[in-house]
């Protein structure tokens, strides 16, 4: 397993950001976690990454407890953040060789390393540019090479994408699938449904600090049925789920204009189990 | 050692980038001192058959020893408040000692540029300090300790807001109260105890003297060494201390 969770809790003094977590990721998997906005998906982060402490249970990386050696631990990580935290200073090349440095490679390796991620997300020829001058696209590309930059076996992604337009945000969910292809494991937090439809072999929602669902994305959302029929009305749109393709049809004819028929989606799976919306 | 160097190379890079801006800086504040209390009020003043800007200059070294070195909260601050880099610190191996004592290397050096501004300031206003190794190794102490005092507060404050209250309460009362300005040992037993508690009136008594050709100090050297030592353990336990 290259994720282990415990009954992992942290509370703030006005809130329980995560109630009890159990959750395990095996190596090489890519993980989602889905939730609205104050679910605890980046407090989980945040602790597995190491920049916040727990309350209470255990979390180990690849075997390793990130309490009690918490240096091993973050070797094998690497953390893309919600912020951009890129130093504006430095240029691009800089910031990688500040990364690699932290983390202890030598000189050689560092630079090829570098070099051999910046063709891969397409940034070898703004190495010399000061990253301030990049767009939001590209700094999102250089905090994902820079993550993998140490060879880390679980790639931390915290809303890897936020901010970004559609077709950026495709490159970088092709970067994503191209470092999981390369064996490796992937635990990342997304509000987007459709990010977490087209990258993640497995989805958990989280809703108020408590896991509410965890499976692949396709069983999930065969829990409702495949087709879903939305029906809009004096009060509102409510939705009806069908397990085949005909039967939601007919019910489409009889709502009229007023009803569209489309497949279910990790949305409605989270609506059906939590009342909430993710987005 | 490795994650020490990317903390502190990391600091010079930034530094050499804003380097012009950081020496006009550097020097605006002393030249302002040097003009109105060396030559505008101190012109006649004679201390022990010195020019009174004689006096003042050694002072002025030891505070920008100060200020420098402290300068590296600000540094600190945008990096956990604003750009978000201690993070990516604070996520990497790097160990707590590593990173202090790169951030205190990064002020050493700053308070070092920020000396010698004064020295040659001193020359243009025709005051030649004799600044011997034990001159530098005084700013050096003051300068490390000074630094490890910015690394601890700045990694206990919880806001960008309160970056501004350490200034008010830790250099603003220093820079006036340590030595700077005035002799301290000629101020009455009530006065001179309590400001013999700062590490800035060691630090000026220090320098002063050696700069001055008199007999150096040993225990201010001693004194200033233990503060040093002090604020280094509060740093540690700051930066230890630092996850939410």
């Amino acid at each position: 397993m290259i994720v282990q969770i415990d009954c992992l809790v942290k509370n703030y003094p006005d809130v329980r950001a995560v109630d009890g977590l159990d959750l395990e990721i095996p190596d090489g998997q890519l993980f989602a976690f889905l939730g609205p906005n104050g679910a605890g998906k980046t407090t989980t982060i945040r602790i597995l990454a190491g920049l916040t402490r727990m309350t209470s249970g255990a979390v180990r990386i690849g075997g390793v407890d990130i309490e009690r050696h918490p240096r091993a631990a973050k070797r094998l990580c690497g953390l893309a953040a919600q912020q951009i935290n890129l130093d504006g200073e430095l240029t691009v090349l800089e910031n990688l060789d500040f990364h690699g440095r932290l983390f202890a490679i030598p000189r050689p390796r560092r630079l090829a390393r570098a070099e051999e991620l910046l063709d891969y997300v397409e940034l070898g020829g703004r190495r010399d540019s000061l990253v301030k001058t990049l767009s939001g696209g590209l700094k999102r590309r250089l905090m994902l090479a820079r993550a993998l930059l140490h060879e880390p076996r679980l790639l931390i992604l915290d809303e890897p994408t936020v901010g970004l337009d559609p077709a950026i945000r495709r490159k970088v969910w092709g970067l994503i699938k191209k470092a999981n292809a390369d064996g490796v494991g992937v635990f990342m937090t997304t509000h987007y449904i459709e990010e977490a439809e087209f990258l993640a072999d497995r989805v958990a929602f989280m809703h108020q600090g408590r896991l509410v669902a965890d499976g692949p994305p396709t069983a999930i959302m065969k829990r409702l049925g495949g087709w879903a029929v939305d029906r809009y009305g004096p009060t509102g749109m409510t939705t009806e789920y069908y397990a085949d393709r005909a039967a939601a049809a007919e019910r489409l004819e009889l709502g009229g204009a007023a009803a569209t028929l489309r497949r279910v989606n990790l949305e409605d799976a989270f609506l059906a189990l939590t009342g909430k919306r993710v987005q | 050692m490795s994650a020490f160097l990317a903390v502190y190379l990391r600091e010079l890079l930034i530094l050499r980038r804003r380097l012009k801006k950081h020496f006009a800086a550097m020097a605006v504040s002393p030249l302002l001192y040097m003009l109105t209390f060396g030559c505008a009020l101190g012109g006649g003043l004679d201390l022990g058959g010195r020019r009174y800007i004689e006096f003042l200059l050694p002072g002025l070294a030891a505070m920008a020893s100060m200020t420098q070195a402290f300068g590296i909260a600000s540094e600190i601050n945008i990096a956990r408040f604003y750009t978000a880099i201690f993070e990516e610190i604070q996520a990497s191996p790097a160990g707590r000692t590593a990173y202090a004592l790169g951030e205190v290397a990064a002020a050493l050096t700053r308070m070092l540029l920020g000396c010698a501004v004064i020295v040659l300031l001193g020359m243009l206003f025709g005051v030649h300090l004799r600044c011997g190794p034990l001159f530098w190794l005084a700013a050096i102490l003051n300068g490390f300790a000074f630094a490890s005092l910015a690394v601890a507060l700045a990694m206990a404050i919880r806001s960008h807001a309160d970056q501004g209250l350490l200034g008010n309460f830790v250099i603003t009362p220093m820079a006036f109260l340590g030595g700077t300005f005035f002799p301290v040992d000629s101020l009455p037993d009530w006065a001179r105890h309590p400001l013999s508690l700062l590490p800035l009136t060691h630090a000026s008594r220090a320098m002063r003297a050696v700069a001055l050709g008199e007999s150096p100090p040993v225990a201010s050297f001693v004194i200033l060494a233990c503060f040093g030592a002090a604020f280094f353990l509060f740093a540690l336990y700051a930066v230890g201390k630092a996850r939410d």
